[in-house]
């Protein structure tokens, strides 16, 4: 799950990973408000979205005073933000978050997150901040340096020194570096993150180290033990669609195409899609019903797909195994009877009981088209979209 | 030969007592897999479906010489099962539960390191499945035929796909592993493919992967240095979107990183028979071996 940056960061203070001073905002007025509080003579109003690269978008700004910050805000809030991680749609802009200015002399990166080759998580620092590390990481893999931390024993000072130095920081900055990275690796256990990013982490004009932006994924798998995380996802960054179906625990990802797909299984659902596409067709989504797919799950699924416009034609690609194809023959009649599903239907099913399913689906007088292969599923529903 | 599972297992439930760990162990036995009995802490001493339920994985070595372990514990409980039965000296372990913590998974796997002798396939795996000999996971018994083939995958429904295009094709298996697709897991595919390359009986392999992480790039660099047996490969998610997640933990685009293209290339390069189409998977192994 994403969090927000100044959610990010408040997590990260608790842990004593600091950040500058301040506070979000959902209103114009707010941000004034923030502004004030802060006081100084510089502010900066960043627009709040589950994406980078919001600077070049316009999603960063200076203010002067704390009436230019309300006006700043007042813009931002409402827009539609677009950067290289939004997709061309871009996200609309509902929360800012108002900072004091801060006079900094480098800007360096930092990161945490797990390593699956060695299952160990692994601290990145580089001094080419505020950059795409993505970039950084591509054009000069040698500006990172990296330390594999020992799960059983933790990150050790020598290793977060390592970091240090080769970042360049010096004299105090160093051992403010090392209680800065054991707070960081402490907030990634703590917190089940999967990723934490500081880019910039910067330092400022009286040697201070922090974290200019934050950015915090937390493993899904382990909500269930952080309830206060939990609260924070943000669903104005979801795609709707998605957000009903994750409340049916149906696995729903929309994409641009017109052929809408019901698997069971992530990995037969992403092949579904390939074929789809080496037939010559656009899949509209990935959707897997999972394991058990009963009746219930059958008509969920069907509303989520017939909610999207661009549908022309539905694929059902099943492999029966503990699920029974009969059982799914009679809750895909009974959800196409309830819902009038108005798009061709091409089902392929394989495995326990098919020879029932295929004849329950026959005999059911509805105009479904059956296939005995992925193969010539695939085609007839790529001809059947048009 | 087969690997992981055969005649001679002795397969414990953890989780037993559950739905799911009463559905598949009764599958797994009829199956022809030697079930000695559960793991439920706080039921032990009882008896659930003619088995006898044990507290500790310990006592269920003991008592009933258990060798090999299935998992169906729910995901808060899970990593803590897996360390259970390495510490017990259960020689197989298969994890079939889905959504643990990965948290949780690194300090297992860190507590695995030390005992190498400790094979763990999964977690938020399908198992294993040797055809004719037994089964310890979900892998439906009924579409496997014994043979000559070996399969690894990442998928579970890819998997019994595979599974049936070889069967249709008169092309039995040895051993189906399904190794999961969550970030860490006990099993990779060179793993397996170094179980198959052993195994005499194994004649050729399909080796089923997806987008996210790098472990099909390794199993290329392997199969390029090491294995002489023809292998078959599709790599599924060529048309996944970057930086979503699909369904899987481990099935995502990072960073440009992981895709289906790069995955292919590089066992494409180490020889393998790269099929674009998931269709054809089946058709490829006959090719191959000509049978």
């Amino acid at each position: 799950m994403k969090i927000h940056e100044y959610q990010a960061k408040a997590i990260l203070a608790r842990h004593g990973v600091p950040a500058p001073a301040g506070e979000v905002a959902f209103s114009a007025a707010q941000a004034g408000q923030i502004a004030r509080r802060l006081g100084g003579s510089v502010v900066v109003v960043k627009a709040q979205i589950h994406a980078g690269g919001r600077g070049k978008g316009g999603g960063v700004k200076l203010a002067r005073s704390p009436e230019e910050a309300e006006a700043i805000a007042r813009d931002m809030i409402g827009m539609t933000l677009v950067t290289h991680q939004t997709g061309p749609e871009g996200r609309v802009v509902s929360r800012v978050l108002v900072e004091e200015g801060l006079q900094m002399t480098r800007e360096l990166y930092l990161s945490i997150v797990l390593d699956r080759a060695s299952g160990k998580p692994v601290m990145m620092a580089s001094a080419a901040g505020g950059m795409d590390i993505e970039e950084v990481a591509a054009a000069t893999p040698e500006k990172i340096t990296k330390v594999y931390i020992e799960p059983g024993v933790g990150l050790m000072p020598f290793e977060a020194r390592q970091l240090a130095f080769a970042i360049g920081l010096e004299g105090p900055q160093v051992n403010r570096a090392v209680k800065l990275m054991a707070a960081l690796y402490e907030a990634f256990l703590a917190n089940d993150a999967s990723l934490i990013e500081i880019n910039p982490f910067v330092v400022t004009a009286s040697e201070d180290l922090l974290a200019l932006d934050a950015k915090m994924n937390v493993d899904d798998n382990a909500l269930y033990r952080h309830p206060d995380i939990k609260d924070l996802r943000d669903l104005g960054e979801e795609n709707p669609l998605e957000i009903e179906a994750s409340k049916s625990s149906l696995n729903y990802i929309h994409l641009d195409g017109n052929i809408g797909c019901m698997v069971n299984g992530a990995g037969l659902a992403m092949a579904t899609m390939d074929i789809i596409k080496l037939s010559g067709g656009e899949p509209a989504n990935f959707l897997d019903v999972g394991g058990g797919a009963n009746a219930e799950q059958i008509r969920n699924a069907f509303n989520i797909l017939m909610s999207d416009k661009n549908v022309k034609a539905v694929l059902i690609n099943i492999f029966g195994g503990i699920l029974r194809c009969d059982v799914l023959a009679q809750g895909v009649i009974a959800a196409v009877k309830e819902l009038g599903v108005p798009v061709p239907i091409v089902i392929r099913m394989e495995g326990t009981n098919v020879d029932e399913g295929k004849r329950l689906l026959n005999e059911s007088g509805m105009n479904f088209t059956t296939a005995d292969s992925m193969s010539e599923a695939a085609t007839k529903v790529v001809q059947l979209a048009g | 030969m087969s690997v992981l599972i055969d005649k001679s297992t002795r397969l414990l439930v953890q989780g037993l007592t559950g739905r799911e760990g009463t559905f598949h162990a009764k599958q797994a036995a009829a199956y022809g897999t030697t079930v000695v009995g559960g793991v439920t802490p706080g039921k032990g001493g009882t008896t659930h479906e003619g088995w006898p339920i044990f507290n500790t994985v310990r006592e269920a070595v003991e008592k009933e010489g258990a060798n090999a372990s299935v998992i169906f514990v729910p995901p808060p409980f899970a990593a803590d099962a897996v360390m259970e039965a390495a510490e017990a000296g259960i020689g197989v372990i298969v994890c079939i539960t889905e959504g643990i913590p990965t948290l949780d998974m690194m300090r297992a796997m860190t507590y695995l390191k030390s005992r190498p002798d400790v094979r763990l396939v999964g977690p938020n795996c399908p198992g294993v499945i040797s055809a004719g000999r037994g089964k310890a996971g979900i892998i439906p018994g009924h579409i496997c035929r014994e043979g000559r083939i070996g399969i690894v995958s990442k998928s579970g429904t890819l998997t019994y796909e595979a599974i049936h295009q070889l069967t249709r094709l008169g092309l039995g298996q040895t051993t189906c592993i399904g190794i999961g697709g969550d970030p860490l897991i006990g099993t990779t595919h060179v793993d397996a493919l170094k179980l198959f390359a052993a195994d005499p009986e194994t004649q050729a392999v399909v080796m089923i992967g997806e987008i996210g992480g790098s472990a099909e790039e390794e199993a290329a660099q392997w199969i390029k240095a090491h294995l002489q047996k023809p292998v078959v490969a599709f790599i599924a998610g060529q048309t996944a979107p970057p930086g979503r997640r699909m369904g899987h933990a481990g099935a995502i685009i990072a960073g440009g990183k992981g895709t289906a293209a790069e995955k292919m290339a590089a066992l494409a390069s180490a020889g393998v028979h790269v099929v674009k189409s998931p269709a054809d998977m089946g058709k490829a192994i006959k090719e191959i071996t000509g049978s």
